[in-house]
């Protein structure tokens, strides 16, 4: 491995006595693609921050990184600089920070241009243009004069991108460049980073907690746990057999958009806590776990490029198990069969006025949140609720939870209307229907002891003491936390504790629909396959009906019978799980699907993308005819007495054949 | 941040949890500085009530024979310029000192934490006048209208003093309490309760009220010491505590000019007023610690 283009050795990162890098070696060629993947707190994003030497003065780095020989740990702020700009270049997650706010888009990629080669400024913007075209910019003389705020998240992260790659750099490193956007953007960027790679032929180095975009992306993986490289190989190789339990459990931990599983794999426990470990720092956590573990931390080992840094690996390599043969799986009880609908939304609406001017408010215009959104749930059974940003998910949940007279349209929660519930009704369906958020962290008050946290909603239905004493333990065992805990508060836990406590929490008054909004979305994935167990076997003891929320297709395909896409407001499809997953009608839907990235590489290679053009609108605008014209792909193919269908006429929710549960609002769905 | 392991020691068979009350008790009792605090000034109550029946002199009675005498086996604290035992002063002084600087502060924070919650949390109509009502009392110069309305409350004695101490010293508060209120209404764990059904009263006093809990202790300790002193300049200008009756504050006003010259003066009331705004700080310390959990000295 001599034409190593970039060279970590024995990378080293302490905070004051907290170890955050514990001996990385990586080496990148030049044109590959390495991926690093981890979880929070792994250590991969400062790892990347310490290559670039931008840690904070409060960092001590040791060890070695060198670019073409050249040693880069302990040069002075001003060369790094100067090699950042030119040879290495950064994407960061939060394309905000990387741009000042107050100069245009143009005159900052300009300056990245000539800081490093001095050129004409007409020349130098030419180059910028021809940059933002490059990375599918509209109008990229225009772009040139934007403020940084008036592009939306992914064509910020494209200019971004355009910026790293205007000095042609040997090294392209990007660090979660699409965590923070929605799936059919990320396909998008994904592609623009693939095409920049391309032109530049430099090194992409993709830091990534999410395993799907990594094994469409990389060349070869470097999987990080406590501050350590734990298994490198090449990408197939490793997805295919890891050597290493903790990759071969984040493997099993992954819902995966095609295959509908048993249980997902989860590992148990949290990582150690920095500076904490001696042997290997896995050991608690592993199922294959040995006394030799524990004394001495395994050295990163193996043969023709995969390493990997356990004392079974040699087993592993030999048995190539699958995740669920070294795991221990919890059985889930088959779910009952769904029982009579509680929950009825039909034409649901929703809209904000948009208000201007501070003294006198003026209505200039509206926001259409929510549209015309149907919905029906039976008991027992999971609703998949899925959107990207914008799509008014959220404001139909809590359209829903208010249990008012909805602006327009009809809600029927266990068979009341909420337009005319007294005061007895509102208390029995406030009971009736509980809500887990997103954020454990945010939802429990930091102030009360998780006993209390959990009695908060028994109090609220004035139960007696007696009761919620005796309810508080065993809600508590019911998902899987001490009875000793409640007395302890809620940052004393870990994240996937606190979702558990979240759960606890909502279950307490034993609701018969439990509103899931990202439940989630906030974990790790091997804390996240508990919890999702967790709900699973729940809503098969308790025979819970669940509106489950959320983002990310591949959860929503593991755990809902039925699922529902909004866009724009409206809902686009609806069906059971199987036939929307497999069989998608509705033109946003195909493009949704192949949009996210399956965590299998030969898999992922195999697949063709529908890749959307453009941002969804600002739901301000309200398009006349169906709201996904403007990118859609199929519309864009129409002849044009088809294509006036869709401009003039808002399609309906129409079945796929009488009869059949399966909901697509497009005039072409088959097209 | 500690993640609980998960192999804490199972209990097989737990008693009802303690709540939050029992806990920040708890907390309290195991903090050192809360408990030093509170000791001193339980002796200081001692001090001020039993004082009285320690001495034979009396605080108003003056004896022209013994004027000016430093501290004596028979004067303990020594005498002032009429002769009053400095003593039995002091202790008459602690006694109205205290009682003013703890009910002030406890009034108007109470005040304002209710008012302040009240107007954030609820908005609207209720926010605009609650909030009308403090600018209101913000601009009225509250010196002068204590000036006017005090004698008129001659007959009421201190405690309607002490009612309008604090009725013109809860304003700032209430706004900073309002502000804070504003964004943790929007709170997920506010809106959690609210979705669950929780009354808007009982949502302010178990979660809004509890998490600027931090701020109101601070400013209520900061208010004791505030309380004292006001009094005192209200006494100086002739309202408030009027002679022959004293308070730490007017006899402190009294006694500065001779300080340098007749020490025990001032420097035996000056003192306990020290003691006892220290002591009131470390039972706010003590007290922030308890309610926030993410303080952890206490926790084992
Ligand atoms: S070294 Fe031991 S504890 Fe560590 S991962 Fe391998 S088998 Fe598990
Ligand atoms: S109605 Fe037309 S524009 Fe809308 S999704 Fe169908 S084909 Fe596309």
């Amino acid at each position: 491995m001599s034409a190593s283009l970039l060279e970590v050795s024995d990378l080293t990162v302490d905070f004051g006595a907290v170890p955050a890098v514990r001996g990385v070696d990586l080496a990148v060629r030049r044109g590959e693609t390495l991926g690093i993947v981890g979880e929070s707190g792994s250590g991969k994003s400062v790892t990347a921050l310490a290559v670039l030497g931008l840690l904070p003065r409060a960092a001590a780095v040791g060890g070695s990184v060198r670019l073409d020989g050249r040693e880069l740990v302990g040069l002075p702020d001003k060369e790094l600089a100067r090699i950042r700009g030119s040879r290495i270049a950064m994407v960061f997650q939060d394309p905000l920070s990387a741009f000042t706010p107050v100069y245009r888009i143009g005159d900052q990629i300009v300056e990245a241009l000539r800081i490093h080669r001095p050129q004409g400024r007409a020349a130098a913007r030419r180059r910028a243009a021809e940059l933002l075209d490059l990375v599918g910019i509209p109008a990229p003389e225009r772009a040139l004069d934007s403020f940084p705020h008036e592009f939306s998240g992914g064509m910020r992260q494209r200019a971004m991108i355009a910026m790293a790659i205007a000095n042609d750099p040997d090294i392209l490193l990007a660090d979660e460049p699409t965590t923070a956007l929605d799936v059919t953007i990320q396909a998008q960027v994904l592609d623009v980073l693939r095409t920049a790679q391309r032109e530049t032929g430099a090194a992409l180095v993709l830091v990534s907690h999410d395993l799907g975009v990594i094994a469409g992306m990389a060349d070869r993986v470097a999987v990080m746990y406590a501050g350590r490289v734990v298994e490198t190989a090449p990408v197939d190789e490793l997805f295919a057999r890891p050597r290493h339990p903790y990759t071969l459990g984040l493997i099993g931990a992954v819902p995966r958009l095609d295959g509908r599983g048993g249980p997902l794999v989860p590992i148990p426990g949290t990582p150690p806590a920095p500076g904490t470990v001696t042997g290997c720092p896995f050991a608690a956590r592993c199922p294959l776990v040995e006394d030799r573990c524990r004394t001495a931390e395994p050295a990163l080992t193996g043969d023709d490029g995969h390493l990997a840094a356990c004392v079974r690996a040699g087993e592993l390599a030999a048995r190539a198990p699958r995740p669920e043969e070294v795991y221990p799986v919890p059985p889930v009880p088959p779910a009952g069969r769904p029982g009579e609908e509680i929950l009825r939304v039909t034409g649901l609406v929703k809209t904000f006025p948009v208000l201007k001017g501070t003294v006198f408010k003026r209505r200039v215009g509206t926001v259409h949140a929510v549209d015309g959104v149907d919905l029906a749930i039976r008991r027992g059974e999971t609703l998949g609720l899925v959107g990207e940003s914008g799509s008014g998910k959220s404001t139909t949940l809590y359209e829903l939870l208010a249990l008012t007279r909805p602006e327009a349209g009809r809600i029927d929660l266990l068979g009341r209307d909420t337009a005319g519930l007294d005061r007895a009704g509102t208390r029995e369906l406030r009971r009736a229907v509980q809500i887990v958020f997103q954020d454990p962290m945010a939802s429990l008050d930091p102030r009360m002891p998780v006993g209390d946290i959990i009695a908060e909603p028994l109090r609220a239905q004035a139960a007696p003491r007696a009761q919620i004493d005796r309810r508080i333990p065993q809600l508590l065992r019911q998902v899987g936390l001490e009875p000793a805990h409640a007395s302890r508060y809620p940052h004393q836990f870990s994240g996937g504790q606190r979702q558990r406590i979240s759960i606890a929490r909502a279950l307490a008054v034993e609701p018969e629909l439990l509103v899931l909004d990202e439940p989630v979305s906030a974990l790790d994935v091997s804390i996240q396959a508990g919890v999702l167990n967790l709900l699973q076997r729940l809503k098969a003891e308790l025979g819970l009906a669940y509106l489950f929320v959320s983002h990310d297709l591949s959860v929503i395909r593991h755990l809902a019978d039925r699922v529902s896409v909004m866009y724009l407001g409206h809902t686009v499809e609806a069906g059971t799980v199987e036939s929307v997953f497999e069989s998608p009608r509705h033109p946003y839907t195909r493009a949704l699907l192949s949009a996210v990235p399956l965590p299998d590489p030969v898999a992922e290679r195999a697949r063709t993308r529908i890749l959307l053009a453009g941002d969804p609108p600002s739901p301000r605008e309200r398009p006349s005819g169906c709201p996904f014209r403007a990118r859609c792909q199929v519309h864009a193919l129409l002849d044009d007495a088809r294509r006036a269908r869709c401009e003039q006429e808002v399609p309906l929710p129409q079945a796929a054949a009488p009869g059949v549960d399966h909901l697509a609002a497009c005039h072409y769905p088959d097209a | 941040m500690t993640a609980v392991l998960d192999t804490a020691p199972a209990e097989p068979k737990s008693p009802a949890a303690p709540g939050r009350g029992r806990l920040v008790l708890t907390r309290l009792l195991a903090a050192r500085g809360a408990t030093a605090g509170a000791v001193i000034v339980l002796l200081l109550f001692l001090l001020a009530f039993a004082g009285p029946y320690l001495t034979p002199w009396d605080y108003a009675t003056p004896n022209y024979t013994a004027i000016r005498q430093p501290p004596s086996a028979e004067h303990w604290f020594g005498t002032n310029g009429i002769g009053q035992d400095v003593f039995a002063q002091t202790v008459r002084g602690l006694q109205k000192s205290l009682v003013i600087g703890l009910l002030v502060a406890l009034l108007s924070t109470l005040l304002a934490g209710l008012v302040g919650a009240c107007a954030g949390y609820f908005g609207g109509w209720a926010d605009r006048a609650l909030m009308f009502l403090v600018d209101l009392l913000l601009i009225f110069p509250s010196f002068l209208i204590i000036a006017i309305v005090s004698p008129k409350l001659k007959g009421a004695g201190w405690l309607a003093f002490v009612l309008l101490l604090a009725l013109f010293n809860w304003m700032i508060t209430a706004r900073v309490v309002r502000s804070m209120t504003l964004s943790l209404r929007e709170r997920e764990f506010v809106r959690a309760a609210r979705y669950m059904g929780v009354a808007p009263f009982r949502i302010i006093l178990r979660h809004i009220l509890p998490n600027v809990s931090s701020f109101l202790i601070i400013d209520a300790t900061v208010t004791v010491g505030g309380a004292v002193m006001s009094e005192t300049a209200l006494s100086y200008f002739g309202f408030g505590v009027r002679p022959p009756d004293v308070s730490l504050g007017t006899l402190l006003a009294a006694g500065t000019d001779q300080a340098p010259v007749f020490p025990w003066l001032f420097y035996f009331a000056a003192g306990l007023l020290v003691l006892f705004v220290l002591a009131i700080n470390l039972i706010g310390d003590g007290l922030r610690d308890a309610l926030d959990p993410t303080s952890d000295r206490s926790t084992p």
